[in-house]
């Protein structure tokens, strides 16, 4: 008897409750275009932002109104871009595929720290203690926050301590260029294959005692490049991208390899006439 | 004995310079004044390259309200003008003079102000221009302080003598040997600011210069000498006015929102030394200290004197030395170079060896209320450190992060020894970062 | 120049440290709970003296194994795990059974402790967490007790501490009642100076109240327990008690109350577990007064003579809640309270 009374009152109960969420399921219902969750479910629920929205679901209901094109998710694969511009009747908008870009070569075997730094392992900390003890004041502390920030696995840090982008994995997302206090990377497009590996600002040959990477401001770049193509400013060179600039010619005459050649299968190419770095081992940490 | 709440007792280690009296230390053949030793803007130039300059002559003036004019500390030549290494890590525009041998180096334009005419506002400009900042270490331009917003009054006038960081006595010397500037100082900024009384706050392990400032109060000055219990961080303009008045500065608002203005001691000589006889802020008294150095000293340098210079004068570093640091122990900046110059905020400069310089074990936070004890703006550091630790930012700013002096207190009772200053350094310039980058959206 | 050649070295200030550190704080706690253990030896012999050092090395293996199976460096080093054995421990029956303490000692450390992500984080006293698992698993063998200062104590070991694992301990001598079931059941009183030098049954470390306040006291001479949580706890079971006992005296009287069963442990080394109880003093005061209440209103009204481990844990698990609501006044500002 006990059970039968104990099991109606919780079936009662069970029933009053279902009751009421169905009610409220209706009265709080809010049209939807079906289409959206649809879209949504194709996206790949990154939420990266890299679209420019705050996340997929934005995206998704930017897709639906054609405020959008599927083109612009850099994290779907081509297939899944296409597959969502079929199922809307939309162009794919093609977007060039951007990716993130470090401007500092300056690895453990090629650039000098000045000072040990001791404390928390983050570069913003390390860059607030005096700038990290890195002798070049513009370069990669190493301590790789942007492999935090990022992700999708796409920085690892090499040997050097160097961030590595993998572009095949890198959405374009952002992330990274927020987290380096030095401000090294940039969000640039695939297809941009001269690259000035360098931040620093001084010019002449001091620097190289810092990093024997940097650029030392000597322009032969800006001369052998065709045209205007690259221009020097502030003893950085400047590749104009809006020009064609698929050539290696800039790069070969560098003496330090600051101006690189990126190609799509064998990464980075330095010029003939820079210097080849040997030293497997961390350069020493020198005082000033 | 007055003081404020909390706070801690880190040992003062002053004995090392407690008694050496003030040397002037001799010119050097190079100078580098970088034109951002203060906060806000950097002076504008008014050199170039080449130009013959005299000591005490303006080279930078004020660019805006919320800066200060620079001065050449030494007769020579403009060498250069180019970024050099600046004792924050940065690189900043500074003017490269190089001595003239065969100068005397006299101030070149020694004499009396007359300033009993003068208006508060002309007052102000004198000290804008006159190069005037904090000289307790956060460098703040002087006459911003002295310029009370509309509808505010200035009631009282405290002069901080307190000099709450271990090791350094630069403070200490100041008030014992130049007690006639101090008060000389005072009353131009009585005129300045029409206040109504003044106090000057000095810790108790500096008697003689508690007694000394007593007994040589002019009698027609409105002041007394309040003596406080030795605490870290005292020196903090807010537990300052604490320790004297018994106010609290509202979280945000600034001292002049309880009618009180603070001014360093060291500030408020240089400011009496410039009307007595004209020379704008080209020197400071300089503590050189710490276990890692040959020769501790108290010395007068000439603002733009390069560390390594100075560190040859005290004979030098010891074999063991690991750590130079601009400041205290509690606040002071490491340095990395040695090229870096004497600014006209720094107040010291200490050498830490092997013995005092430990890296200990981190452990996990046992929430022992030790860092909740010791914070002087009852924060709860702990809190605080486990958000910073997975990166709640915003959750920090709901636990007053931004009202953090950054005094280090924490961190040093902190038995799990967990780097707790670090973390609220790195929170509090991303939140500022977005904040700015917020208004800039706005 | 000699200051030229110099590597040097940054990192954040402030630069100088304080000698005081964590492993430290923690093995001043054990070097506090040394006389009550002690005396726990002297007045129940070999048996709790097993029993003991069963609780802590379970406790220190389990966390050490722990630490290696997850891949991380052994955190016994801290000293806090002995303090969790040697508590646990002594909230046990003298002749409790060792297989029994061994499985709690595990339970106390993986669930009290590790599950939570080790020391630091723990939202219960570890000690306590093993404890209660004990207490619900093994009703029976928790509350009988060998009688103190038994003759014999020295030179036989009670039947029930070796019991075969898994199995059911046989008690061979007629059990002793503690002070707070005599309470309880028959509404007799203990002498308070007996209860005061720990001269009657219970758990080892549950009876001599004079040894364990001289070791708070030394714990808050260093500065190593925040003395408010005790004071709080006493007050509020003094007060409530002697209310109650005003009222009808058939309640016990506040002094029996506050020197009897675990409440003296409890108040002293469980209760001020730093992890686990509020920071701001208010807050504090707030969470003992809270554990004192509890203890007054589960000894008199509940089903149990003692319930100072319960009152603990449930406070424990307010303590978040208590800093949650009152948060240290900020300087300049004049509310207490949170705000979101």
């Amino acid at each position: 008897m006990l059970i039968l009374t104990s099991l109606a009152a919780l079936g009662g109960l069970t029933l009053i409750l279902a009751a009421m969420l169905i009610l409220a399921n209706k009265k709080l219902h809010v049209e939807e275009d079906p289409r959206i969750d649809i879209v949504e479910d194709m996206l790949p629920h990154a939420n990266c932002g890299a679209c420019g929205f705050p996340g997929c679901r934005p995206f998704a209901e930017a897709l639906v109104s054609g405020n959008a094109l599927p083109g612009k998710c850099t994290v779907s694969s081509e297939d899944g871009r296409v597959q969502i511009a079929q199922f809307l009747g939309v162009d794919v908008g093609a977007e060039e595929k951007i990716v993130a870009r470090l401007a500092c070569a300056g690895g453990t075997n090629v650039a000098r720290n000045r000072a040990r730094y001791q404390g928390l392992q983050t570069c913003q900390a390390a860059s607030l203690v005096s700038g990290g003890g890195k002798g070049c004041f513009w370069g990669c502390l190493g301590l790789g926050d942007c492999e935090v920030s990022c992700d999708f696995d796409a920085i690892t840090m090499n040997p050097f301590s160097l961030p590595v982008v993998n572009e095949d994995k890198c959405t374009a997302c952002g992330d990274c260029v927020e987290a380096c206090p030095k401000d090294l990377f940039s969000l640039q497009a695939a297809s941009h294959r001269l690259w000035v590996a360098c931040k620093n600002l001084d010019a002449g040959d001091e620097i190289l005692e810092e990093c024997q990477v940097a650029c030392t401001a000597c322009a032969r770049c800006a001369m052998d490049a065709p045209g205007n193509l690259i221009t020097m400013k502030n003893n950085l060179p400047v590749v104009d991208y809006s020009q064609n600039h698929a050539t290696q010619v800039p790069i070969q005459r560098c003496p330090t390899g600051a101006i690189v050649w990126i190609d799509e299968k064998k990464g980075v190419i330095k010029g003939e006439q820079s210097k080849k770095i040997i030293r497997k081992g961390e350069r020493p940490i020198a005082s000033s | 004995m007055k003081t404020f709440r909390h706070g801690i007792h880190p040992g003062d280690y002053k004995d090392l310079t407690r008694h050496i009296a003030i040397e002037r230390m001799p010119f050097t053949d190079e100078l580098v004044i970088p034109l951002s030793q203060h906060l806000g803007a950097p002076s504008r130039l008014l050199v170039k390259e080449g130009d013959k300059v005299y000591r005490g002559q303006i080279i930078g003036e004020p660019a805006g309200f919320v800066s200060i004019g620079q001065h050449a500390p030494v007769t020579g030549t403009v060498k250069a003008i180019e970024m050099r290494h600046h004792p924050s890590g940065k690189l900043v525009e500074s003017v490269i003079i190089s001595r003239d041998p065969y100068s005397p180096q006299t101030f070149y334009n020694e004499h009396a102000m007359e300033w009993e005419s003068l208006t508060p506002g002309e007052l102000i400009s004198l000290i804008q221009h006159g190069g005037f900042v904090g000289l307790g270490g956060a460098a703040f331009p002087t006459h911003v302080k002295l310029s009370v917003p509309e509808g505010k009054k200035a009631k009282f006038l405290i002069i901080n003598g307190v000099e709450c960081e271990p090791y350094l006595t630069s403070d200490h010397r100041v008030m014992l040997e130049q007690f006639d500037d101090v008060f000389y100082g005072i009353r131009i900024l009585e005129k300045v600011l029409g206040c109504e009384r003044f106090y000057i706050g000095i810790e108790n392990n500096k008697d003689d210069a508690i007694a000394l400032l007593n007994k040589r109060i002019p009698a027609d000055m409105n002041g007394e000498v309040v003596a406080l219990q030795t605490k870290y961080p005292q020196g903090a303009e807010k537990m300052l006015i604490e320790a004297v008045l018994k106010r609290e500065v509202p979280s945000g608002k600034l001292p002049i929102d309880v009618e009180v203005v603070v001014q360093n001691v060291g500030t408020i000589a240089g400011i009496g030394m410039m009307f007595r006889f004209g020379q704008p802020l080209i020197e400071r008294v300089v503590t050189i200290t710490g276990p890692g150095i040959e020769k501790p000293s108290n010395l007068l340098i000439p603002i733009g004197t390069k560390l390594a210079d100075v560190l040859d004068y005290c004979g030098g570093l010891k074999e063991n030395t690991r750590q130079v640091l601009f400041g205290g122990p509690m606040m002071g900046a490491p340095q990395v170079y040695m090229d870096v110059p004497i600014m006209k905020g720094t107040s010291g400069i200490l050498c830490l060896t092997d013995e005092e310089v430990t890296i200990r074990e981190e452990y996990p936070c046992i929430r022992c209320l030790r860092c909740v004890d010791a914070c002087p703006v009852y924060l709860n550091p702990s809190r605080l450190g486990a958000l910073a630790k997975t990166r709640d930012y915003e959750g920090m700013l709901g636990y007053h992060v931004m009202d953090c002096v950054e005094c280090g207190s924490c961190s040093y009772v902190c038995p799990s020894n967990i780097p707790l200053v670090q973390r609220f350094r790195v929170a509090k310039a991303l939140l500022r970062e977005k904040q700015a980058k917020q208004r800039k959206a706005s | 120049m000699s200051s030229l050649n110099k590597t040097l070295e940054i990192k954040t200030s402030p630069h100088i440290a304080r000698g005081v550190s964590t492993d430290m704080i923690m093995r001043n706690v054990v070097y506090a709970l040394i006389p009550v253990s002690i005396f726990a030896v002297y007045a129940f012999g070999l048996s709790a003296l097993l029993v003991l050092i069963t609780a802590v090395v379970s406790c220190v293996l389990t966390e050490h194994l722990l630490c290696v199976l997850t891949h991380k460096q052994s955190t016994v080093g801290d000293w806090s795990i002995t303090i969790t054995g040697l508590l646990f421990g002594l909230t046990l029956p003298p002749n409790f059974p060792l297989w029994m303490v061994f499985f709690g000692g595990v339970i106390a450390v993986a669930l009290g402790k590790f599950i939570f992500g080790g020391l630091g984080y723990n939202t219960f006293n570890p000690a306590l967490v093993g404890r209660a698992v004990l207490q619900a698993s093994f009703p029976v063998a928790i509350t009988t007790w060998h009688p103190a200062f038994s003759t014999d104590r020295f030179s036989t070991i009670a039947s029930s501490t070796l019991t075969f694992p898994f199995m059911e301990p046989v008690y061979d001598t007629v059990s002793g009642a503690t002070p707070l079931s005599v309470m309880k059941f028959e509404h007799i009183a203990a002498k308070t100076s007996d209860l005061f030098m720990g001269l009657t049954t219970g758990s080892s470390g549950e009876t001599s109240a004079l040894l364990i306040l001289l070791g708070g006291a030394y714990l808050v001479y260093r500065k190593m327990m925040n003395w408010r949580i005790p004071a709080s706890i006493f007050l509020s079971v003094a007060i409530l008690s002697g209310i109650l006992h005003t009222i009808n005296s058939q309640y016990p009287a506040p002094d029996f109350m506050l020197l009897s069963g675990g409440l003296m442990l409890g108040a002293v080394f469980m209760a001020t577990d730093m992890v686990a109880s509020p920071i701001t003093p208010i807050g504090v005061w707030i969470y003992g007064a809270l554990i004192g209440t509890m203890i007054v209103v589960i000894r008199v009204w509940g089903g149990l003579p003692e319930g100072v481990m319960y009152a603990i844990l449930f406070a424990n698990a307010f303590s978040p809640q208590i800093d949650n609501l009152i948060r240290p006044r900020v300087y300049g500002t004049s509310s207490r309270w949170s705000r979101t």
